[in-house]
């Protein structure tokens, strides 16, 4: 398959190049190759087992932790290839951030999991004022600023969500990839994550995987479809979801399977 | 509706003959399974009640001060109870880090292949071996290989050798509380930069710490009894003073009361088992401690 363009005025935050997965003999992502544009949010959709996941987590090299995972083809960050020998992938990660599918704040107090991060990363300057601003650009500030040294686990699904995306934002990351950040929530919760989407994406380049494809609809710029590990259709959501060029896309975007 | 289908539909709804014999099987299995559970229990108590009986008038101020002595009414455990104390501090000091580093590794580190099936497998192995050989290693290692670094037949190399027999229960305790936190937890560490030893000093370490104290403890208290090795290095029988450092010769509980009870003066008999309820008293407040420890830090993710 051809490389399918999207281009934002020729600036990419991230390009993949021929990208394949591997787990064991297995090829879960088969020759991917696109562009997610800067300060935008691109949505990966599909079925499940469609390799949506797995692509994700190739932007941030978490698939490195799979023993059996073996990734081929290059993923340009800033003009460099993310799978270079050169490249640790400790500092990948923190260039690139992801908020996961189950909420999963560490069991500390809600200061001590914003404040890990740039702790960890010896970030230096004021943490108060770090876990702070992450909390506020995280929309859960006011919900939490009297009780910070309470666990985490005590906050709602939702909180605890937004919490996630806090701790994420405090490292300060260029990227933020999300694994179906909304999945496990409420209507409600799920409204507030994707205004939050909305707000950050002034500043920050958003990969989210979903499975809901109203939620596709309503936060992304550009959705990229996924079929078998292979990537079928890639342009802006509009055109997605009202004229799709390929027969498939339209039969899984209409609901006609998956 | 008329009188006789009612009739009809309370018949089919009474107990039928067959979930009579049904129910009884079920209650007899029931019975058998409260028997069974209660055994343990009954054998504990008829164990402390006779040793209570036996003992309780002995433990005074005489038997915890003095060392033993051939005059029933003269003497103590004292020499013992330090020895075990010594012999239990130094193996916490000894398997403990290591016992830790091990497990560590092992799910952490290693990569899942034939070495680390190896090491598994034998960790396994080491578990169920005879403690009479740890004992035999301990005499041949410690005692006279090592004899000049560790004293001999010291209370240094009692406590080396019984660390070698409980790091295997340790190392697998250790690892099941590794394994129990959850990869969720791993991720969200090292999606934010971590490296992987500071994803298990500051997250898998602390979340997995009330279980592996828990195992340590539980191990330990698997310890205090051993009395096979022990004697097997040459731990003393007698011995009328405590240890003053780790190269010292020493005595521990068991020993001592093996020793009071294979004498024939019932005087004896009777401070053996006073001995019995202070080792007793030691090993449940360690269990107690564990389970305390396991409640007050049991995680809910």
């Amino acid at each position: 398959m051809s490389t399918i363009r999207v281009t934002a005025g020729g600036d990419a935050a991230l390009e993949t190049r021929d990208v394949s997965v591997f787990y064991g003999s297995n090829e879960a992502i088969k020759t991917v190759s696109f562009e997610i544009p800067r300060n935008k949010v691109v949505a990966l959709i599909g079925p499940s087992g469609c390799g949506k996941s797995t692509l994700l987590r190739v932007f941030n090299r978490m698939n490195d932790l799979v023993p059996t995972a073996r990734v081929t083809g290059e993923v340009l960050f800033q003009g460099e290839d993310l799978y270079a020998d050169h490249v640790d992938p400790v500092e990948v990660r923190r260039r690139i951030g992801m908020v996961f599918q189950k909420p999963n704040p560490f069991p500390k107090s809600i200061y001590d999991n914003v404040a890990f991060g740039p702790k960890i990363n010896g970030t230096g300057g004021d943490i108060d004022a770090i876990v702070e601003q992450s909390l506020q650009q995280a929309a859960l500030w006011d919900e939490v600023k009297d009780r910070l040294s309470a666990s985490a686990l005590e906050l709602s699904g939702g909180q605890q969500q937004r919490l996630c995306i806090a701790r994420a934002l405090a490292v300060t990351p260029e990227i933020l990839l999300m694994d179906e950040p909304a999945s496990a929530l409420d209507p409600i919760a799920t409204a507030k994550i994707e205004e939050l989407i909305h707000q950050l994406v002034a500043d920050y380049t958003i990969v989210i995987v979903t499975h809901n494809m109203q939620q596709a609809a309503r936060v992304s710029d550009y959705t990229a479809y996924l079929y078998l590990g292979e990537l079928i259709e890639y342009d802006d959501t509009n055109t997605i979801f009202t004229a799709p060029t390929e027969k498939h896309t339209e039969d899984y975007v209409t609901g006609r399977f998956g | 509706m008329t009188g006789e289908a009612h009739a009809a539909v309370e018949f089919q709804l009474s107990t039928p003959p067959d979930l009579v014999r049904r129910r009884r099987m079920g209650r007899i299995f029931e019975l058998a399974c409260l028997v069974t559970a209660a055994a343990g229990v009954v054998v504990l108590a008829v164990l402390l009640v006779d040793v209570i009986v036996d003992g309780a008038g002995w433990l005074n101020r005489t038997f915890f001060t003095r060392p033993p002595s051939r005059i029933p009414t003269r003497a103590g455990i004292l020499p013992a109870l330090a020895g075990t104390i010594w012999l239990m501090s130094l193996v916490a000091l000894i398997s403990f880090p290591l016992g830790v580093a091990a497990a560590v590794y092992l799910e952490e580190y290693a990569e899942k292949g034939w070495l680390q099936t190896i090491i598994q497998t034998n960790i396994a192995n080491l578990a169920g071996v005879p403690s009479i050989v740890y004992g035999i290693l301990g005499l041949a290692v410690f005692v006279r290989w090592m004899g000049g670094l560790t004293g001999g037949r010291s209370v240094l190399s009692g406590a080396l050798t019984i660390s070698l027999l409980i790091l295997p229960v340790l190392i697998i305790a250790a690892q099941e509380a590794i394994r129990a936190v959850p990869n969720s937890i791993r991720d969200a560490s090292y999606g934010l930069g971590a490296t992987k030893w500071q994803t298990v000093r500051h997250h898998v370490l602390p979340n997995a710490l009330p279980g592996i104290l828990t195992g340590t403890i539980l191990a330990l208290s698997r310890a205090i009894g051993e009395t096979a090795p022990l004697i097997m290095i040459g731990a003393l029988t007698f011995i009328a003073f405590t240890p003053e450092g780790p190269r010292d010769a020493f005595t521990v509980l068991p020993i001592q009361i093996f020793n009071w009870v294979s004498r024939p003066q019932d005087d004896f008999r009777h401070l053996a088992a006073a001995a019995i309820i202070v080792l007793l008293v030691l090993l449940l407040s360690m269990n107690a401690l564990a389970i305390w420890l396991r409640n007050r830090y049991e995680k809910e993710w």
